[in-house]
């Protein structure tokens, strides 16, 4: 196909203003998948995907609508994957900008939006959910124009649900959206701008090829991991797979690498050709690092294997995920996993517990800090328990967080923001009634309920969205956790030391509530290094004996002891105290119960 | 060396109480000879192994008391002679003529299933005696000159207070019996009585620890000895030297074999121990045909019996050899609840011994959990 008859769009769009709906109807009339096969959300293929109604892995299909070749690029929709957008944004010429035409613009709608616009490409506004009784398509134009500096007229009104207005949107996209540009003799050059992983074929890349073109079983690399493959297959997905012969300059496709390790062929990466490589590899590349990271363990040790086996599996699909295996004295065999953030977080824990039938025990999530010890020595902390307990300097991650709200919230959103250290940067009205609001905070005080409590404080009224902003020094400190003595490393944790004494205190009351009583006094600690700041102590019982025992009943209450014991041993032994795996996570849910 | 210990099992009952869970068979008075027959049959089957001088005969139930007078007289009748002989009784069963049988039947020692004075509780218990019976029951067992009479208590009943517990604890002691039995109510989850006090349950269970503290501090401050977990008997002294604790049960926490004959009976013999299964018709049946009854038997391997040893012996107040349950021992876990205070390691002339403390009997099964290797 000639690149003037190519169009490469994304849809963006806050969650839940209707992208996938939008996409469905646009494969529909195009003809793309015949209606008996027609299910909604074509495109969100995980079970997890349908039903969350989110996207969590972009992919591209090819339509045919008036002579034109329209790839549309689907695209994550939430924070935590802002380089998988960023990515596919790239690969394309233009955007639709999506909004609810009965909630407005949201605070994904704005990130989405000026990623968009970094990369210059064409957007086009789009009102949906017209045909909703409270939709105000006209409120939602005139704030989308003004984002955009474009004529409210320019904005289209649609229902993607009923299909009203779709067709004009699909003539936006060939009248509005330039052709790509890119040459087509030059050494071949393609963007990788996301990968899949198929059991039988290995790695699947799928490209927006910039310059040149690509053929089956060329030679290729990759310009910034170095990966060498053959391509053993080109394709365009239609939806589904179809190959074709080669992929020329402005097409988007999919190449399958035969590559069996996902984290060979990064997202943002370019493939170049062995036969005639391109000199300089497309801008943009990053290696995505974990920011968010937590302890996975099996509550049945004997589990152990099939999470390391899990984790592999997902692995494949999911080059952001890492894990190290990880021992605790009190949880056991398991692993220190790092996530994007927190959704990530999320969808990887429910895809081991759904999709492996695993049961797990996730400690509290922590972020990434950097610590200078006193030697100097920079180390990056992924753990509370090997945070050095001296150092010269601890920096913590930052995030820029961007709030819309009424403006009647404004209060409640600094006052949040002031308690989770956040510093104010700018607030700017979007309309009469509704508010931007940005402020700067520390990562960690975002990551166990920061999202919750800003639903909660707004009566679900706020959006909210961040981007990362680099490390700066913060006033942190690590808090351990002591029974019998003893340090449980699974429960130690790195605060601000302002929140140190308050936090330590609801710990040490909540192991003390939890654990049982045993033989002896048991004094349970939070210490900063070895000066105690929380204390509790569980009471010795003062009765445990079986009632009665005679001739009848020997077998019984032998048989009761022995069970005892085998109990004891199963429990975990932490100074010299057994401790029932539900203590650890009572005390590990204290966090869940904050976050939702 | 034969078996010097003898259980026989009279399951009748006039009434099933509620939080009980032993092998009972209510009313079936046209019962009661056939199965006396039967017991004597078993007790020719399996005599054998007795020794030629028994210790201990046990009378337990049921209601031994309740069974048909002519047919409890006929199988007093029929055990060999021993040296201590007791029967369980209720209260409300005890009548001049009953305890003129038991006289003559041999028998030197009475378990009185008193369970509590308040007649409030005896009816959550769901007992026929009423306060008074218990008393009238002791009275006339003195009459018939019994100088050896145990009560049983019951603590932990729904809707007692530890107030409840001290007067029932004075009224007992009033009567001045040679042996008191102590027991926590157990109720039984799934049983009628547990679904129907539930919550008063739970709150019992809180204030069991301080009830048994209650008990044990009361009945060792008048003079009684705290010989096993839920036993207490008048010290030596006050009774011209006799040591009144109960034979025969000490027999079980020492660790001897015994025999036991009755439906449900169990016995330990030479390393093995076997249940008669309960269901009173197919007991008879087998024993008119002269068969067995139908059991069930577990083996009992060194290391087992020495745990059962470990698991009896600390029940008692008196040091256990170590020589007797050195495989079962976690020598570790002892050394760690001696430097808690809840367990001494001692010598006697024999070897090293181990004891609980005081402390450590009020933790017996924790420490005894413990304890096990």
């Amino acid at each position: 196909m000639e690149q003037a008859r190519i169009r490469n769009f994304a849809i963006i769009a806050h969650i839940d203003h209707g992208k996938s709906t939008l996409a469905d109807r646009i494969l529909e009339l195009t003809h793309a998948v015949p209606e008996r096969e027609m299910r909604e959300q074509v495109l969100d293929s995980m079970e997890l995907e349908r039903e969350r109604g989110i996207t969590i892995k972009a992919q591209a299909v090819q339509v045919r609508w008036r002579g034109h070749q329209l790839n549309l690029i689907d695209t994550p929709g939430h924070v935590d994957f802002t380089y998988e957008v960023s990515r596919s944004l790239q690969a394309c010429e233009g955007a639709l900008l999506l909004v609810d035409a009965a909630q407005g613009i949201e605070a994904q709608t704005l990130a989405n939006a000026y990623l968009a616009l970094d990369d210059e490409l064409e957007v086009v506004p789009v009102a949906n959910k017209i045909d909703l009784p409270q939709a105000d398509p006209d409120a939602a134009a005139a704030e989308l124009a003004e984002l955009l500096g474009e004529e409210p007229e320019r904005v289209l009104r649609i229902s993607a649900k009923t299909g009203e207005g779709v067709e004009a949107v699909l003539d936006a996209i060939v009248e509005r959206i330039p052709p790509p540009g890119g040459d087509p003799e030059a050494p071949g050059r393609a963007l990788v701008f996301d990968t899949s992983y198929d059991q039988y074929r290995g790695v699947v890349a799928f490209v927006r090829v910039v310059d040149g073109s690509f053929e089956t079983r060329e030679p290729l690399r990759t310009m910034a991991t170095g990966t060498s493959f053959e391509a053993e297959e080109l394709g365009v997905l239609s939806p589904a797979r179809r190959p074709v012969a080669s992929l020329c300059a402005g097409e988007v496709g999919y190449v399958i690498t035969g590559l069996k390790d996902v984290s060979r062929l990064r997202v943002g990466d370019t493939l170049t050709s062995r036969r005639r490589p391109a000199a300089e590899p497309l801008p943009g590349y990053q290696d995505v690092k974990p920011m968010v990271f937590a302890g996975i363990f099996p509550t049945d040790s004997d589990d152990y294997p099939a999470l390391r086996d899990a984790l592999e599996k997902l692995k494949l699909n999911d080059a952001s995920l890492s894990y190290d295996p990880e021992t605790s004295q009190a949880l056991g065999f398991g692993f220190r996993c790092g996530f994007l953030g927190l959704l990530h977080m999320e969808i990887v824990r429910e895809r081991l517990e759904r999709e492996f039938d695993l049961d797990l025990l996730i400690t509290a999530p922590t972020v990434a800090y950097r610590a200078t010890t006193r030697s100097g020595e920079v180390v990056e902390v992924h753990n509370p328990a090997e945070m050095p307990r001296e150092f010269e300097l601890v920096e913590e991650p930052y995030i820029k967080a961007s709030v819309i709200v009424p403006k009647d919230y404004v209060g409640a959103v600094m006052e949040l923001a002031n308690e989770r250290r956040g510093s104010f940067d700018h607030l700017e009205y979007l309309s009469e009634d509704r508010v931007l609001l940005s402020y700067e905070l520390p990562l960690g005080e975002i990551v166990l309920d920061f999202y919750d409590q800003l639903k909660s404080r707004t009566r679900g009224y706020a959006s909210f969205d961040y981007d990362l902003a680099g490390f700066r020094p913060g006033d942190v400190t690590r808090v351990d956790i002591l029974v019998g003595g003893e340090q449980v490393d699974a429960l130690s944790l790195i605060i601000h030391r302002d929140a140190a004494y308050e936090r330590g205190r609801q710990l040490v009351e909540r192991l003390r509530e939890e654990i049982p009583r045993q033989l002896f006094d048991v004094p349970v600690q939070a210490a900063i290094g070895s000066r105690v700041i929380a204390r509790e102590t569980i009471k010795a019982k003062r009765k445990d004996v079986l009632a009665k025992c005679y001739g009848g009943d020997i077998t019984r209450k032998r048989k009761l002891l022995e069970k005892q014991k085998k109990g004891k041993k199963r429990m975990k032994q932490v100074g010299g105290v057994e401790v029932p795996q539900e203590a650890f996570l009572a005390v590990l849910n204290l966090d869940s119960e904050r976050r939702r | 060396m034969g078996v010097r210990h003898l259980y026989v099992h009279l399951p009748f009952c006039a009434h099933r109480c509620g939080y009980c869970d032993f092998v009972t068979v209510v009313g079936r008075r046209e019962q009661h000879g056939a199965y006396v027959d039967a017991l004597l049959v078993e007790l020719a089957i399996e005599g054998g192994v007795l020794a030629e001088r028994v210790e201990t005969i046990f009378l337990g139930g049921g209601t031994p008391t309740f069974t048909d007078g002519s047919e409890l007289a006929r199988l007093l009748d029929a055990l060999p002679e021993t040296h201590e002989l007791t029967v369980e009784a209720n209260p409300e069963t005890v009548t001049p003529e009953l305890t003129r049988l038991l006289r003559a039947g041999g028998v030197n020692r009475v378990s009185l299933g008193a369970q509590s004075f308040r007649p409030n509780l005896l009816a959550v218990l769901e007992r026929r005696a009423r306060p008074d019976d218990v008393r009238r029951a002791v009275y006339l067992l003195r009459d018939a000159e019994f100088d050896n009479i145990s009560l049983d208590l019951l603590y932990g009943i729904p809707g007692q207070s530890a107030a409840d517990l001290e007067r029932d604890l004075a009224d007992a002691l009033a009567l001045e019996p040679e042996h008191l039995s102590c027991y926590e109510l157990e109720a039984k989850p799934g049983t009628r009585f547990t679904h129907a006090h539930g919550d008063e349950l739970v709150r019992q269970a809180d204030a069991m620890e301080g009830y048994f503290e209650q008990v044990v501090d009361t009945l060792t401050a008048v003079g009684y000895r705290w010989y096993e977990t839920a036993n207490f008997c008048l010290v030596r002294g006050r009774v011209d030297g006799r040591d009144l604790r109960a034979r025969h049960n000490l027999a079980y926490w020492w660790g001897r074999d015994y025999l036991g004959i009755g439906v449900g009976a169990v016995s330990t013999l030479a390393g093995a121990r076997r249940r008669n299964l309960p269901g009173l018709a197919r007991y008879v049946t087998a024993l008119q045909a002269g068969h067995e009854p139908p059991r069930e038997t577990e083996s009992l391997d060194e290391a087992t019996k020495e745990r059962e040893r470990l698991l009896l012996g600390l029940r008692l107040d008196e040091p256990l050899p170590v020589a007797e349950v050195a495989g079962a021992l976690d020598r570790r876990a002892a050394e760690r609840l001696v430097a808690g205070g809840l367990v001494e390691l001692s010598e006697n002339g024999s070897g090293p011994t181990v004891s609980l403390t005081r402390r450590g009997r009020f933790l017996g099964g924790g420490v005894t959990a413990e304890l096990l290797a």
